[in-house]
């Protein structure tokens, strides 16, 4: 292992090179583009044999990934946000042949209005795909994961998404510990594909399927994912024995015990939410978090039991769905069944809107008081949405509505946050 | 937690200067987080970037409001930005001109911080001198070592040698050499002021 | 024992593929050795173009890459009629992923292949005009520009016609589709509009384009057997009539795609670098009219009052084909 203080992305990128791709499709987009420089540039410089690819769209980038995977080659690339939208036929696809693709997800917003920045609507649009999906709070996490997913697709012949915050993780400086080849290669084995397109047994891949046998198909898709459950802990013991590090999981649980609120989270928020937490906490205040890592599968009994004891659970999502509300949340709800326990909604960190320390206790500090709305939008500019929507009372040709709303709030160059 | 923010613009090095910054700390076996505050920026817009030292792991992840210290890359920005925003009193001030602060028009704001702590050093001036090039980034870390005395000038160097190579690194690393001397010129005539 | 009726094949001409023939000229389809890729029991229709292309081409790639070869498919018919599960016509491997993308998951196979280090293995994409012009053309000029070692075949028959005969970017001026109906002031499909991938293909410089018809089974299996051994991107424009969206018999597929050829509407030629390298002339040439008449997505233009104006303008397409790719042997006439 060697210590290194290096950009996220370059520490993604050197953790899939340890784990000897052999296909790496790449199509630029922010902020994931330094991942596949970073393999690009060890590919060309001789250090990684791996056939490397600049496609023509994240689209090919997905279609070739199910290309090389059906072939029998372990295959990685990487989007975000308008890319995974742009791929999400293919990205189906993949999880629907049982393809065990590994692709990061550097998590940004989607447009319209076009934004470069962090949250995870990108992600969560495609939840339900069929991919597994996990999500790093810290780039070592982040390098971790991606080293746990080859080997959690393969096992299962399922595609994995390693979720990490865009620009907050992909493009921070941190120290890292990057593991050895030979931790990897002990840790990794060699791809073994349950079915390969090969000359000499020939198999018929992707074939249609009717309403005779869909539902039995799509049903062990699911349970794919019902083994993951038990695979990914499995998984991340077996990662501790080798590297000595808790890494991966299915959720992280932080000061859960005698926790009358717990604050849910995914990816690199956790981290200011624990330095929030931790001075409520000395402040008296009964507060834990809980992480969740692994948000496909949904490990709705294990968040069930970590919850256990808590009056109240505040979901703060980086996303949400426009006509009804949270997703992390919904899910919880799930997990919570029958138990009575209050979930509260907050989304925050829109379209890479700093979440900070300030905002975050009041918040705590209000949902503690019951003074939280059951779905809420942390340091909304309430004005701002009530002014745009007069205009469009009064105005029949009010113009498109994101200018509006940026001539209302003034000059925004001059801010830091 | 130590929280430092620099502000330039795009092709000064900003976020390369932050990232330097965190691996001079690194290297000093302290936790350090470099980040920029991430935009679509081209050549010649405002951009910022930050870094955090610590002796512990560093969690948070919002920007840096309340700076420690602020490094100023190009003194235009001052009438076009607030880079001061958050900045503490007793916090550190480093602007990259060959003029005093009354001359860049911030005289009221250096009067009432520590005059110890706050400095004018020539780095585009040193650049140009030095690499023949105005690229003031790895040259104000080694006035930001004198002046914050957070980090040894010999760190500033091996990390400058990671993002830089051979003489660009070498010609850099004498740049921001020159500066840190030059700060410590100015502090010490300062600490005779402040002490007569 | 009953008497088999032995059918009486002129050697000579270009549609002969059978045993007649001495054993070192007949075609891969005439062999008892064929490898039947697209094995028999498939579900597409009599007549079907676009199954009797297949069957020669991937037959022909199989015997020269002695079988190691895989194929990418993409959404159509072909996939349709030969592969519901449990069964399956192929006796390659085959993998269908989406209606657009085969170009790039045969360039992924390919990828992989090379990662492996089996040069020996040949890969092929496959799809219809709608597969491979419309939806699949982005990865397509993708493969092709970056020179991706895979060759691609289009089955052309000039529309969506798994989706029930809609208009593709392949389809004539003037054919009647379910999109495109003979109404209005310009009955059928536009004139002005269209393209015809072969020649982009060459414009992305790749080492080989070609076009081919089922009705000349000698001359698609020797321009698939040439694609298969040339390294680097490769594109084969097959020329598939469609009894079903043309409206014309079963039984006249070859004859249309001859015709087709012979009238030149449809010009049969290789091309190596961008670069046309050998055309195939029209040995007896027809007016348009002729092959237009046998199709009902024509029928539009006869009858009672022939549109001769819009059949002369499908005529004037068919001469400057004639004159751009040479069709016509001057000095032989």
């Amino acid at each position: 292992m060697t210590l290194k203080q290096i950009e996220g992305s370059q520490g993604v990128a050197e953790a899939v090179a340890l784990c000897r791709p052999e296909v790496i499709c790449a199509y630029p987009i922010s902020p994931q583009t330094h991942i596949v420089e970073g393999l690009g540039e060890m590919v060309k410089a001789g250090q990684l044999r791996a056939e490397f690819l600049n496609v023509e769209s994240e689209f090919a980038a997905m279609s070739v990934a199910i290309g090389s995977s059906a072939a029998g080659a372990r295959t990685y690339t990487a989007t975000a946000s308008q890319g995974l939208l742009f791929m999400a036929e293919a990205v189906f696809n993949a999880s629907g042949l049982g393809l065990p693709i590994v692709m990061t997800i550097a998590n940004r917003a989607i447009g319209a209005p076009i934004n470069i920045w962090n949250d995870h609507s990108d992600s969560m649009s495609l939840r339900d795909c069929g991919w597994i999906q996990l999500f790093a709070e810290t780039n070592q996490e982040a390098i971790d994961l991606h080293i746990q997913a080859f080997k959690l697709a393969e096992e299962l012949s399922v595609p994995v998404m390693v979720c990490m915050d865009g620009f907050i993780l992909t493009h921070a400086y941190e120290r890292v510990d990057v593991p050895s080849q030979e931790q990897v290669d002990a840790f990794l084995p060699s791809f073994e594909p349950r079915q390969v397109l090969d000359p000499a047994r020939p198999v018929s891949i992707g074939a249609m399927v009717g309403p005779e046998a869909y539902t039995e198909v799509r049903v062990l898709a699911h349970a794919k994912q019902i083994q993951a459950l038990t695979l990914i802990p499995e998984i991340a013991a077996e990662f501790k024995a080798h590297f000595g590090r808790d890494s991966g999981g299915l959720i992280q649980p932080y000061c859960c015990d005698g926790a009358h609120t717990v604050v849910i989270a995914l990816g690199s928020v956790l981290g200011t939410i624990k330095d929030v937490v931790d001075e409520l906490r000395a402040q008296g205040c009964a507060l834990g978090v809980l992480g969740i890592t692994s948000f496909r599968p949904f490990p709705l009994m294990e968040i069930r039991q970590a919850l256990l004891g808590c009056q109240r659970v505040l979901v703060l999502e980086k996303s949400f769905a426009v006509g009804v509300g949270g997703i992390v949340a919904t899910n919880v709800r799930m997990a919570l069944d029958g138990t009575g326990q209050k979930v509260l909604t907050v989304v925050a960190g829109l379209g890479g809107r700093a979440i900070t320390k300030s905002s975050l206790a009041a918040t705590l500090v209000a949902a503690m008081n019951d003074q939280l709305e059951p779905f809420s939008f942390m340091d909304l500019q309430h004005e701002v949405v009530d002014r745009a929507l007069g205009r469009e009372r009064q105005i029949r040709r009010s113009g498109p509505v994101a200018e509006s709303v940026l001539r209302d709030i003034g000059v925004v160059a001059s801010k830091i946050s | 937690m130590f929280q430092t923010r620099i502000h330039g613009r795009g092709g000064q090095g900003v976020v390369t200067a932050a990232e330097m910054l965190s691996i001079a700390a690194f290297l000093e076996n302290r936790h350090a987080q470099a980040f920029p505050n991430f935009g679509s920026e081209r050549t010649g817009a405002p951009v910022v970037a930050f870094c955090r030292m610590d002796d512990k792991e560093i969690r948070l992840r919002e920007p840096v409001m309340a700076p420690d210290a602020v490094l100023i890359q190009d003194p235009t920005l001052l009438q076009q930005v607030d880079v001061f925003q958050g900045l503490r009193q007793d916090g550190f001030m480093l602007i990259n001109s060959a003029r005093s602060f009354e001359a860049l028009g911030i005289g009221d704001i250096a009067r009432n911080m520590n005059p110890l702590r706050c400095v004018c050093v020539p780095a585009t001036e040193l650049a140009l001198r030095f690499l023949g090039r105005p690229m003031p980034n790895a040259v104000l870390l080694g006035a930001f070592a004198r002046l914050s005395g957070r980090l040894a000038v010999d760190s500033v160097a091996a990390a400058v040698r990671t993002k830089f190579s051979g003489v660009v690194a070498e010609k850099n690393i004498t740049a921001a050499r020159a500066a840190f001397d030059e700060v410590d010129r100015q502090l010490t005539q300062q600490a005779g002021v402040t002490h007569s | 024992m009953s008497h088999q009726p032995v059918k009486f094949y002129q050697t000579g001409t270009f549609t002969v593929g059978n045993r007649l023939l001495d054993e070192s000229i007949r075609s891969v389809q005439a062999t008892k050795t064929r490898s039947n890729s697209l094995n028999s029991g498939h579900r597409a229709c009599q007549g079907c173009g676009e199954a009797l292309g297949a069957r020669y081409a991937l037959d022909a790639a199989m015997d020269v890459s002695q079988r190691q070869l895989i194929a990418a498919n993409a959404t159509g018919c072909l996939e349709v009629f030969s592969t519901p599960y449990p069964e399956t016509s192929w006796q390659l491997p085959w993998i269908h992923s989406l209606f657009g993308n085969a170009a790039a998951v045969a360039t992924g196979i390919a990828a992989a292949l090379r990662a492996k280090g089996r040069s020996d293995v040949r890969v092929i994409a496959q799809g219809g005009d709608g597969g491979t012009t419309d939806i699949g053309f982005g990865c397509l000029s993708g493969m092709f520009e970056r020179n991706d070692d895979v060759l691609y075949l289009c089955y052309d028959n000039e529309a969506y016609m798994n989706t029930g005969v809609q208009r593709s970017s392949a389809t004539p001026p003037a054919v009647r589709t379910a999109t495109t109906m003979p109404l209005g002031a310009e009955p059928g499909n536009p004139f002005g509009q269209g393209k015809f991938v072969p020649t982009i293909a060459m414009a992305h410089r790749i080492p080989y384009v070609a076009t081919a018809t089922v009705a000349d089974l000698f001359d698609l299996e020797y321009k698939v057997k040439k694609a298969i051994q040339i390294r680097g991107a490769k594109y084969l424009h097959i020329f598939v009539p469609c009894p079903l969206g043309w409206g014309a018999a079963s039984s006249d597929t070859i004859k249309l795609a001859d015709m087709a050829k012979e009238c030149g509407l449809f010009p049969v030629f290789e091309a190596e670098h961008g670069k046309v390298t050998g055309v195939s002339k029209i040995r007896k040439l027809i007016p348009v009219e002729d092959y237009l008449k046998l199709q009902r997505r024509y029928a539009h233009l006869f009858g009672k009052a022939p549109a001769t104006d819009v059949i002369s303008k499908i005529q004037a397409r068919a001469d400057e084909n004639i004159r751009t790719y040479g069709l016509l042997d001057t000095d032989v006439r």
